[in-house]
């Protein structure tokens, strides 16, 4: 099992939500998070002075899948999260240990 | 029908008394309906209020039918002027939450409520103050109060070689002025004064000890206002400038730009001076840095609600309601705050690429201030001309003051209040064109400013402008510096930082984003 970590923009949420939804993965976590890569952050006014807003909000997207389906994840996130743009987000992934659903008792991949 | 638990004549004797109890209802409504012919009502209003309720005893001559209704007459104009003052107090007061919403907003989210709780007790401690010493000092010798009755109640002006300083009578409004007419008197007056010691807890937000500004709150409404305010309202020196001095009509000011605005501006930036700015606005080379307010929605709010009050500030300083003059001042002033909304809006705009919100805001506020005092002697393009310079002056004032002279002011309180408070002042002595203030402190003749050739009036103005300067910052600087030495007047640097809510309040503003809240048993 793979944990695919999406930091994404806010604003494309609930499309990804969707696209998620249809290739059998509805259950996902999201975070409110702040940060930037290359880019330096917004620039602001406030009365006439200039102020730097460094860190921009993200929306960032948890949801663990089977191996055998990251490739078909990823491409998801990636089609609908992408605009071309800076600050379009980055995905990582990472190896699974165990799942286990709490309502049933289910290990492994009956828990995803 | 379900299967019913009782025997049948239960239910037969069930069914008996509904219908006993329909034909009752039926009666009762036909009784109703024939019942009120006996006395029509009047859906018109034509035949409502009229002789009948005017109580002339049977067999009156006619000079005692005439002196009857020369009563009721009297009686009705004075009741006019109670409803008015009455409506004044409480669209005044409502100012308060103005300030509340205004200044809060433009403040970081750490210290919202320290900065609500400020403008808050200002006016629990203010009225206090106000009610014990301040109203005796300011009005004790301000004469009969012809529009609310007339009696000559407050009439003990303490004086030196015939000018007025302050008043000795009223203090706690005991003895002989308990008196309906100068209680309502007191309520309009207090609430004005609340104004003026409300506007410093803005410009000294963010870093100053509560226990200080408490003591200050005393010092403003019991003291300083006050006796300021007998010279130019309770028929002290400055409004006797007039009669003494034939300068114009001595110092005027309607409804308190310099009384009001600049006293609490100008205490303000005595203020900012000895409190120093906030940690982190300049940098090591003196550039300010930006501290942005958390919530700029309710501060625009808060200013809309200003401007509701506003109408009252002004209007009802006529404290006349009979004097209809009062439809020129509403409108008058409703036009100084809009051309100074536009004009702060499209000055910002043009310096800086953008429609700042906070400053078209404090546009506004500084066309209220500026037209504060002059409000009653101008016309209505006087009150744009006003207005748009205010909305301007505001901006280049707030630039001035923190880029050159390195005042940190959070909302803008000594840029608004206290420059165009005296803007206002001066305002008066150039655009007043003699339509209006016939007698005001004893001088004849219509109010006019030096476009109509009133050069006197002017000087009166510009006396009254120095004196508000020099005595507020005499009076306001001393205060702070004692102040500070005996007991300090700031918080400490990690108190400032962690923010004043949950250091000097004792909790958050908004409870509900504290994580983890854990009850304690």
């Amino acid at each position: 099992m793979k944990k695919v970590e999406a930091i994404v923009r806010p604003e494309k949420i609930d499309r990804i939500l969707e696209g998620l939804s249809e290739i059998g993965y509805p259950g996902i976590t999201i975070t409110e998070v702040k940060g930037h890569g290359k880019q330096k952050g917004l620039t602001q006014q406030w009365r006439g002075n200039e102020y730097l807003v460094k860190f921009i909000p993200k929306t960032k997207i948890e949801v663990v899948v089977l191996d055998e389906d990251l490739h078909r994840t990823i491409d998801v996130l990636v089609r609908l999260s992408r605009t071309g743009n800076m600050g379009d987000g980055k995905i990582f992934v990472t190896h699974v240990e165990e799942a286990v659903r709490v309502r049933t008792g289910d290990w492994g991949f009956k828990a995803i | 029908m379900a299967g019913s638990v009782f025997p049948i004549s239960a239910r037969d004797r069930k069914v008996k008394a509904y219908r006993l109890m329909m034909a009752l209802v039926i009666v009762a409504v036909v009784i109703c309906c024939f019942g009120s012919l006996a006395v029509a009502g009047d859906p018109t209003g034509t035949s409502t209020g009229g002789k009948t309720d005017v109580a002339v005893p049977q067999g009156s001559s006619p000079s005692q039918k005439a002196a009857t209704l020369q009563d009721e007459v009297g009686h009705n104009k004075i009741s006019i002027n109670f409803v008015w003052l009455f409506l004044g107090a409480c669209l005044v007061f409502f100012m308060q939450a103005g300030f509340a919403l205004l200044e809060t907003g433009f403040c970081q989210k750490k210290n919202a409520l320290h900065v609500m709780m400020t403008n808050f007790m200002i006016f629990g401690i203010g009225v206090c103050a106000f009610y014990f010493i301040g109203f005796g000092l300011m009005f004790g010798g301000v004469g009969p109060l012809v529009s609310l009755g007339g009696k000559a109640i407050l009439n003990h002006e303490i004086t030196i070689g015939g000018w007025g300083f302050f008043g000795g009578k009223g203090f706690a409004l005991s003895g002989p002025t308990y008196d309906v007419g100068i209680f309502l008197f007191f309520l309009f007056q207090v609430v004005f004064m609340d104004t003026a010691a409300t506007i410093p807890t803005g410009a000294l937000a963010e870093r100053w000890k509560f226990s200080a500004f408490c003591i200050f709150g005393v010092f403003m409404a019991a003291f300083a206002y006050p006796v300021f305010g007998n010279w130019v309202w309770g028929g002290g020196w400055l409004a006797q400038l007039g009669v003494k001095a034939h300068l114009g009509h001595g110092y005027l000011d309607f409804a308190g730009s310099s009384v009001v605005h600049a006293m609490g501006g100008l205490a303000g930036l005595m203020g900012i001076i000895v409190l120093g700015p906030r940690f982190g606005k300049f940098k090591k080379d003196g550039t300010p840095k930006a501290i942005p307010g958390h919530n700029i929605p309710i501060a625009i709010v808060g200013t809309i609600l200003l401007v509701f009050g506003w109408f009252g500030f002004n209007s009802v300083s006529t404290l006349n309601g009979g004097d209809l003059r009062l439809g020129i001042v509403a409108t008058n002033t409703l036009l100084a705050s809009c051309f100074g909304a536009v004009a702060a809006m499209l000055y910002m705009w043009k310096k800086t690429g953008h429609p700042d919100p906070s400053m078209s805001a404090n546009g506004c506020l500084a066309g209220l201030v500026a037209i504060t005092a002059p409000c009653a002697y101008v016309s209505g393009w006087g009150s744009a001309i006003i207005g748009s310079i205010a909305g301007v002056l505001v901006c280049v004032a707030v630039f001035t003051l923190e880029r050159r002279f390195k005042i940190d002011d959070p909302v803008g309180a000594v840029a608004v209040h206290g420059i165009n408070g005296l803007w206002g002042a001066i305002a008066l002595g150039i655009f007043a064109d003699g339509t209006y203030g016939a007698g005001v402190n004893g001088v004849s003749g219509t109010v006019r400013g030096a476009l109509y050739g009133g050069w006197s009036q002017l000087l009166a103005q510009l006396i009254g402008v120095a004196t508000c300067i020099v005595f507020v910052c005499v009076v306001f600087y001393s205060f702070f510096r004692i102040q500070d030495r005996i007991m300090g007047i700031r918080v400490a640097p990690d108190v400032e930082l962690v923010g004043l809510d949950t250091t000097e309040m004792g909790m958050p503003a908004y409870t509900d984003e504290t994580p983890d809240l854990m009850i304690i048993d």
